[in-house]
């Protein structure tokens, strides 16, 4: 592996577990608050999942990086603007209805990135993605049965999953982006070019969101930054609940 | 000669690996390392006992999580090396293994029966739906054997699970997910 591709390649495995360890924070939030207990111990399991995948990664990433951190130090020691997760998944939990379409746009994505990333020419990565799969085809069916559920629900749950719907929609965009570092590395085979996989995407979602009753937004407003470091109030909030007890007792065991 | 084979051809795998081992009565002793979450299966049961090599003086021990967020990992290290060095192996490592992923066709017949007799209804006993995921009724019951049943969520007490209710003896129930 060149100098200038494992380079990237940390990079790449760390925005990767970015996302999964803020997404997987955010859903974790709903933990004793489901609606019922079952729906509780549904969401606690997906948040698991992500978590796992987060620490997957970043531990791929510490390998890479062999400068003595581990996946803890790449969780709970860099502040928000090391982060590089994509916005989407720090917006905060909402209510029911905002977290479930958010699951929605993240599982449709999910469920086209993964099988790409299985074909990468890097083992690890291919190896982390041959796992995540098969999770993401139950995540995907529970998100997909609550949308339908709330969007062509009662009128007041309608009213919210839309307000959810047009409130995300703007922050979707940037899942598709590309920039010099993912491309030199789709281009040696290693990363997925997300841009290719917009339309998919698109599709998917409007069937699941017409069948739900609800309406598919206009691309009148985008906003990015995340994978550069620039992000949204939310998510330095979450970091600080998140990373407080390993900053304030470094090497705590229990 | 065409050979008929009674066991899907991953569990006929393992169990030719598990045979052919050098080191056939390690393989044995990690049988009393039991997976945390359901204490009745051993981690060969489960199909997460990948391999098991002398490197010299030192045991190398692979293992394969169910699900990428498993809890169960550092817990079953652990038991891995205590069970070991119990047994006077003092020279143990303990790798995990991602490639191939785990596949609940791994699980032995013996983890099968004894999962039920547990209470939990393993992979084989719900037709799955046109997707291959979990239907959402007639898992058949582990306590009465009904399969008059309803699935009422999609994750059970872990990732690995379904949670379902049996409508004749009324009783929730553990079902174990194919994947």
């Amino acid at each position: 592996m060149s100098d200038a591709i494992k380079a990237a390649t940390l990079e790449y495995a760390t925005r990767l577990g970015d996302d999964s360890v803020v997404l997987g924070h955010r859903i974790s939030e709903w933990v004793s608050y489901g609606p019922f207990l079952e729906e509780d111990i549904a969401y606690g399991n997906v948040a698991l999942d992500y978590i796992g995948r987060a620490r997957m990664f970043y531990t791929y990433a510490a390998e890479l990086a062999d400068d003595g951190r581990t996946e803890d130090d790449f969780a709970y020691m860099r502040s928000d603007r090391e982060y590089r997760n994509l916005l989407l998944m720090e917006m905060p939990k909402g209510d029911f209805a905002y977290s479930q379409v958010r699951q929605l746009f993240a599982d449709v994505y999910y469920t086209l990135v993964l099988p790409q990333l299985l074909h990468s020419k890097d083992e690890t990565l291919s190896a982390i993605a041959a796992k995540g799969i098969k999770e993401t085809k139950y995540h995907l069916r529970r998100s997909r049965e609550w949308v339908l559920r709330l969007g062509d629900g009662t009128e007041e749950s309608h009213k919210r999953t839309q307000k959810a719907v047009d409130s995300l929609w703007g922050y979707t965009h940037e899942l598709f982006d590309m920039d010099e570092t993912e491309q030199m590395l789709a281009d040696a085979g290693i990363a997925v070019d997300v841009s290719k996989l917009r339309d998919e995407w698109h599709k998917m979602v409007s069937d699941i969101l017409t069948e739900a009753t609800l309406t598919v937004p206009e691309d009148s407003w985008a906003v990015r930054g995340g994978r550069t470091g620039y992000h949204t109030e939310n998510l330095g909030h979450m970091l600080t609940e998140m990373q407080i007890t390993h900053r304030s007792y470094p090497g705590c065991q229990w | 000669m065409n050979e008929i084979s009674l066991m899907p051809e991953e569990q006929y795998q393992r169990l030719q690996q598990r045979n052919a081992a050098e080191v056939k009565e390690l393989w044995d002793l990690l049988d009393q390392v039991k997976d945390p979450e359901v204490p009745v299966l051993s981690i060969w049961d489960l199909g997460i006992l990948r391999d098991v090599e002398r490197d010299g003086d030192r045991i190398v021990v692979t293992i394969t999580p169910t699900y990428s967020g498993c809890p169960a990992m550092n817990t079953i290290t652990d038991d891995v090396i205590a069970a070991l060095k119990a047994n006077g192996y003092d020279d143990v490592e303990v790798k995990t293994k991602l490639s191939p992923a785990w596949s609940s066709e791994w699980m032995s017949p013996e983890g099968r029966r004894k999962l039920r007799n547990y209470g939990i209804a393993p992979p084989e006993d719900a037709e799955l739906d046109e997707d291959g995921l979990t239907p959402d009724a007639h898992a058949q019951c582990p306590h009465c054997g009904s399969r008059d049943t309803r699935r009422i969520s999609e994750f059970g007490s872990t990732a690995c699970k379904a949670l379902f209710q049996c409508n004749d003896c009324n009783e929730p129930f553990d079902y174990f997910k194919k994947i």
